[in-house]
């Protein structure tokens, strides 16, 4: 295969239609699984749209994760801060990511996350009724989207949820700043607050993740600052993914409304449907940024020592050697070989949780809320403008 | 050292169908992909939450099953062969 150097497109690009790959991503996948493209700083890197290529890639040890070298890629300016650079797990490789995600498994694992179903139902459904109660109209995003994660994660981490104005805007303002100085800034304020949070959990222990691993600072595995940081990945990456996941799944059924039919009649189990949701809108567009350590060659190309590698999980996730009509949104296709959660060692270690957030969100959204539709055209949907998170500015509904 | 797209390459079918199904916790990140595929043969144990085989050697019908959780394992570690 060869790779045009002289043609790479800009990336990434926003997304107008919601659920719709901008057009210049489909150019790139229809002329091969690996292509150069160019960042916002000039930066040419490759660009991976091949399900089997991106496994195959975020298999490989000689891909690195640490954000603090210069060769890792820079997405977005604000993403050049160090509160972005200096990321514990995310942006640590093997052996210390394995000793910070072990401590962590156990805290995420499937039947953990499904001994939570029933309190996330308690929390949902209190959400729908203050959504009723001040009806016939609300924003989905401000009323529902935010609060179910935040008011999980909140929860789960130990982390009081009288704060949550402040935890959300700052978790906001580190994912979607627009300069680093923000992002900066940001990440201060959560590390101290969380600094603090932890110190308070090292005499009196909560009963939330944060109480619950402070024995390994104690036990001297890792130090309070070390907890403090893996609390603030895990509170960046647990709210804005399913924050901007639940509306982007809602505008998706509405705009197919038989799609809609079969999920509230049940024909279609919910699983089977939030995870063609996860395929179709691979709402963080890439699903990881690495550099390599030393050549790597695939299928008759070599990705260089020092070279930069962003994989595409919007496209990934439309790989037509995998999904027959890829293209096209389907609920009852349950196919998990989607890469929206990432793959290999860095694979998402919140996505049981995840699931079953958006399980609950979906399903109890449409149960309770017979009727439900959008309040303005879907032409007047905005997709945000800041950050690489894909999400909606707002949805107002109407039942 | 890469390993292929898929993993190695599915075993071909034994007579009786039965098959042995391995994991290598050392490498297991606890993802759950494994679980949430073949509850039947996988478990996450409580206090690392890493994978634990339930069924070694399922019968037949969880083969499917198996050999897409082999698929999907993002940490490569699931192997299966004849029993
Ligand atoms: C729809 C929701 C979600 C999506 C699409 C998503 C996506 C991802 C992706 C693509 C990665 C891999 C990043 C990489 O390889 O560089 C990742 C990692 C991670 N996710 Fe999620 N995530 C979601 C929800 C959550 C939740 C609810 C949590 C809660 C704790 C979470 C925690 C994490 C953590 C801690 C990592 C880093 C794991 C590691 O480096 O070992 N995520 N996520
Ligand atoms: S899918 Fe693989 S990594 Fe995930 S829990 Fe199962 S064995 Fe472990």
């Amino acid at each position: 295969m060869s790779v045009d150097l002289e043609d790479a497109p800009s990336f990434p690009v926003p997304r107008t239609v919601p659920y719709q790959p901008p057009e210049s991503y489909r150019q790139i996948s229809s002329r091969g699984p690996l292509n150069k493209v160019t960042l916002w700083d000039k930066r040419r890197v490759w660009l991976v749209t091949g399900y089997a290529q991106g496994r195959r890639l975020l298999s490989d040890p000689k891909l690195s994760a640490d954000r603090t070298r210069q060769e890792y890629p820079t997405m977005a300016p604000h993403l050049g801060a160090q509160a972005a650079r200096k990321l514990v797990l995310v942006g640590e490789d093997p052996p210390i990511h394995d000793i910070h995600r072990r401590l962590l498994n156990p805290e995420f694992s499937l039947k953990k996350a499904r001994a939570l179903a029933p309190r996330i139902q308690e929390l949902v459904d209190g959400l729908i009724d203050d959504m009723l109660a001040a009806g016939p109209t609300a924003d989905l995003v401000q009323s529902y989207a935010l609060p179910i994660p935040s008011l999980v994660m909140s929860e789960l981490v130990g982390v009081p949820y009288e704060d949550h104005k402040f935890f959300q805007a700052a978790t906001a303002g580190v994912m979607q700043a627009r300069e680093p100085a923000e992002t900066e800034a940001a990440g201060a304020q959560l590390a101290q607050y969380l600094g603090t949070l932890v110190e308070r959990n090292l005499t009196e222990p909560g009963d939330g993740v944060i109480g619950r691993l402070v024995h390994y600072v104690q036990a001297g595995t890792i130090t309070a600052a070390e907890l403090t940081q893996l609390s603030m990945v895990l509170m960046i990456a647990g709210l804005e993914t399913t924050s901007s996941m639940i509306p982007l799944g809602v505008v998706t059924l509405f705009a197919h409304p038989e799609q809609l039919a079969a999920f509230i009649s049940g024909e279609v189990p919910v699983q089977t449907a939030v995870e063609e949701l996860l395929r179709y809108l691979a709402v963080t567009d890439f699903a990881a940024v690495r550099w390599v350590t030393d050549d790597i060659e695939i299928d008759d190309v070599v990705i260089r020592a020092g070279d930069g590698i962003v994989v595409s999980s919007t496209m990934v996730n439309r790989d037509e050697s995998v999904h027959a009509d890829p293209h096209v949104f389907d609920i009852s296709r349950g196919n998990r070989q989607h890469l929206t959660f990432g793959y290999g060692i860095h694979q998402c270690l919140g996505q049981n949780l995840a699931r079953l957030q958006l399980e609950t969100a979906y399903r109890t959204l449409f149960a309770r809320i017979p009727g439900l539709r959008l309040a303005v055209p879907f032409e007047d949907l905005r997709m945000r403008s800041s950050g690489t998170m894909q999400g909606l500015e707002s949805l107002p509904v109407t039942w | 050292m890469t390993r292929a797209a898929d993993g190695p390459a599915p075993v071909p079918s034994p007579d009786n169908g039965r098959i042995r199904v391995r994991a290598d916790r050392e490498r297991c990140i606890g993802a759950g992909l494994c679980v949430l595929t073949a509850p039947e043969v996988f478990e996450h144990d409580d206090d690392e939450g890493l994978v634990i085989i339930l069924e070694a050697t399922p019968a037949a019908h969880h083969r499917d099953n198996v050999e897409l959780a082999r698929r999907l394992c993002p940490a490569g570690v699931i192997s299966v062969e004849p029993a």
